[in-house]
């Protein structure tokens, strides 16, 4: 953790204030992101989420503050939605390609690891939300990033799929050593996941390592029931792991248990 | 150059620059619901007409620059929020009429104004024809360059930035490729069709593409056929050649959606 901190930051955001329309939707927004660190946002919906990311990803320009980027910074972006219009045909092979060529052997692998294996020669109109989903993670990864940024990443996928993307990112992070911003509102995970955690709400309210988050009196605030959810949460999976008695692969229950173990360590701090 | 001496040949050229030429753009501004993008900077050429007979300058200059001058507004104003197909209908419409005060305007010249709201591609030249294939050639350059960062800001600006490209600049290219397929396409179909030769043959390939790039070339198929096909329905049938490929064009976007129609059916 300190030596991540003492790399120069991949994406640094000084004193940053981001508008929409008019009012700002971000004031004063102070963020960095070193290699290999594993940050997660947290708060309310229109609390400004998606906006810090597609303020980090260059795609919002800022009111005021500062913006920058490390030297051929390489960006892998999943966003929260994306439309694709039904009047471009696009296979998920092609859609692959976009924008950096990738050779077949690596399209395929790539789509193997994130669970969506036969679906290459599929239209991307044409594929389930979490398929969709699933499609956009191996794009991400296929740029090899050095950071990658997850709005919302495992919206709509199952729960194989979702623990699965998890132990994904893990590896990634070893092997790659690629830093990862994300947003996601399944905080059991978030707290067991992250080196870091920022509480946003318009601005940052508080951030630091999960167990000094959610014990913070403007997390609280937020998410008062939010921690107990996830214990609660945690109690159920808990006691679902060592339901062994159906016959099915329980590689996800061993994660579950894994994370919310992680978890209740850094809740045990503030109760 | 005896080959080219025919009228009928040097019009054939033109026509088959033209579309191809049209059928990648066109299928950018299908993809990027831009139609009536196409119909403004089309439009606003009828201007650039009125400023080049009375500067005496050359015509394709002329319809150039005004072509660039509203493709560059309507790119910056939509930017901005405001509502698109109002704003681009109103100039769009108010351009062309504008264009035509401004044309009668020139009472000393003699003007055929049919021709350039209609085309008149039996009247192509050997100058036209190498300013057509020259345009063409540059467009067909330009977005071959751009093509990837084209159509990754076609798909989403924010995966576009993501990956280093800039959309504003991608926007600014296909402006800059419309203002040139609308000045080498005046001559073909006119001002009041360009448009129509860049929508209907995308439209058109579109239920046999499954890939951007098949869409293009199936697109450029259609394009050609209809550009060489037209100038033969005109010339046997005495009718108006542009009118005509267009009306060639649209017969064949009504077959394959009937195809569409077949295959959604048996699906
Ligand atoms: N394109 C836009 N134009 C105008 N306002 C916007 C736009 N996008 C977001 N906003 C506003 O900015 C605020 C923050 O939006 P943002 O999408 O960043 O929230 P979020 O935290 O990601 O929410 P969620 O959890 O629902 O995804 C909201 O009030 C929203 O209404
Ligand atoms: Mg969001």
């Amino acid at each position: 953790m300190t030596s991540q901190a003492d790399a120069q930051p991949l994406v640094t955001l000084q004193n940053v204030t981001v508008a929409h329309s008019s009012s700002p939707v971000l004031r004063n927004v102070n963020f960095k992101i070193a290699p290999g660190e594993i940050v997660t946002i947290v708060g309310p919906n229109g609390s400004g989420k998606s906006t810090l990311l597609r303020t980090v990803v260059g795609a919002l320009e800022v009111q005021s503050g500062d913006v920058s980027r490390s030297q051929g910074l390489r960006i892998g972006y999943v966003p929260q939605k994306l439309h694709i219009d039904p009047t471009l045909p696009l296979t998920v092979r092609r859609f692959l390609s976009l924008p950096t060529p990738v050779k077949n052997p690596e399209a395929e692998a790539a789509l193997e690891k994130a669970g969506a294996g036969k679906l290459m020669n599929r239209q991307m109109t044409g594929l389930s939300g979490g398929q969709f989903q699933r499609v956009l993670l191996a794009r991400a990864l296929l740029c090899q990033p050095h950071l990658l940024i997850l709005d919302e990443a495992t919206q709509g996928l199952d729960q194989p799929g979702s623990a699965a993307f998890y132990r994904q990112i893990e590896q990634l992070r070893q092997t790659l050593g690629c830093a990862i911003l994300m947003v996601s509102h399944e905080l059991h995970v978030v707290m067991a996941a992250s080196d870091r955690v920022i509480c946003l709400n318009g601005h940052i309210c508080c951030e630091g390592a999960p167990e000094h988050v959610a014990s913070a009196p403007e997390y609280r605030a937020l998410f008062g029931t939010g921690t107990q959810g996830a214990l609660a949460l945690y109690r159920h999976e808990h006691t679902h792991t060592h339901d062994h008695s159906c016959g099915h692969d329980h590689a996800f229950d061993d994660e579950a248990t894994q994370t919310t173990d992680k978890a209740k360590q850094a809740t045990k701090d503030l109760i | 150059m005896t080959f080219l001496d025919s009228f009928l040949i040097r019009a054939a050229l033109a026509g088959v620059g033209v579309a191809l030429a049209a059928a990648p753009l066109g299928c950018f501004v299908v993809w990027r619901r831009m139609a009536y993008f196409g119909d403004a900077t089309a439009h606003a050429s009828i201007l650039g007409i009125a400023l080049a007979l009375s500067f005496e300058t050359s015509l394709f200059a002329g319809v150039l620059v005004m072509a660039l001058l509203m493709g560059t507004v309507v790119s910056t104003l939509s930017g901005r929020g405001y509502a698109v197909d109002t704003l681009l209908g109103v100039l769009a419409h108010s351009s062309l009429a504008f264009g035509l005060v401004a044309v009668s305007f020139l009472s000393g010249i003699r003007l055929d104004l049919m021709a350039y709201l209609f085309g008149d591609i039996l009247a192509v030249n050997q100058q036209d024809l190498l300013i057509i294939w020259g345009g063409a050639a540059l467009v067909i350059a330009l977005l071959w360059w751009r093509w990837s960062a084209l159509l990754t800001s076609t798909l989403n600006r924010d995966l576009a930035h993501a990956a280093g490209i800039n959309p504003q600049r991608e926007q600014l290219i296909l402006t800059l490729a419309l203002s040139v397929v609308v000045a080498v396409a005046i001559k073909v179909v006119g001002v009041l069709l360009i448009a129509a030769l860049l929508i209907i043959p995308a439209a058109s390939a579109r239920p046999f593409a499954s890939t951007p790039e098949r869409m293009t070339l199936i697109a450029a198929l259609i394009g050609v056929f209809s550009a060489v096909g037209g100038l033969q329905l005109a010339f046997e049938f005495d009718t108006p050649t542009g009118p005509t490929i267009v009306c060639l064009a649209a017969v064949l976007f009504l077959l394959s959606n009937i195809k569409r129609l077949f295959d959604q059916a048996s699906d």
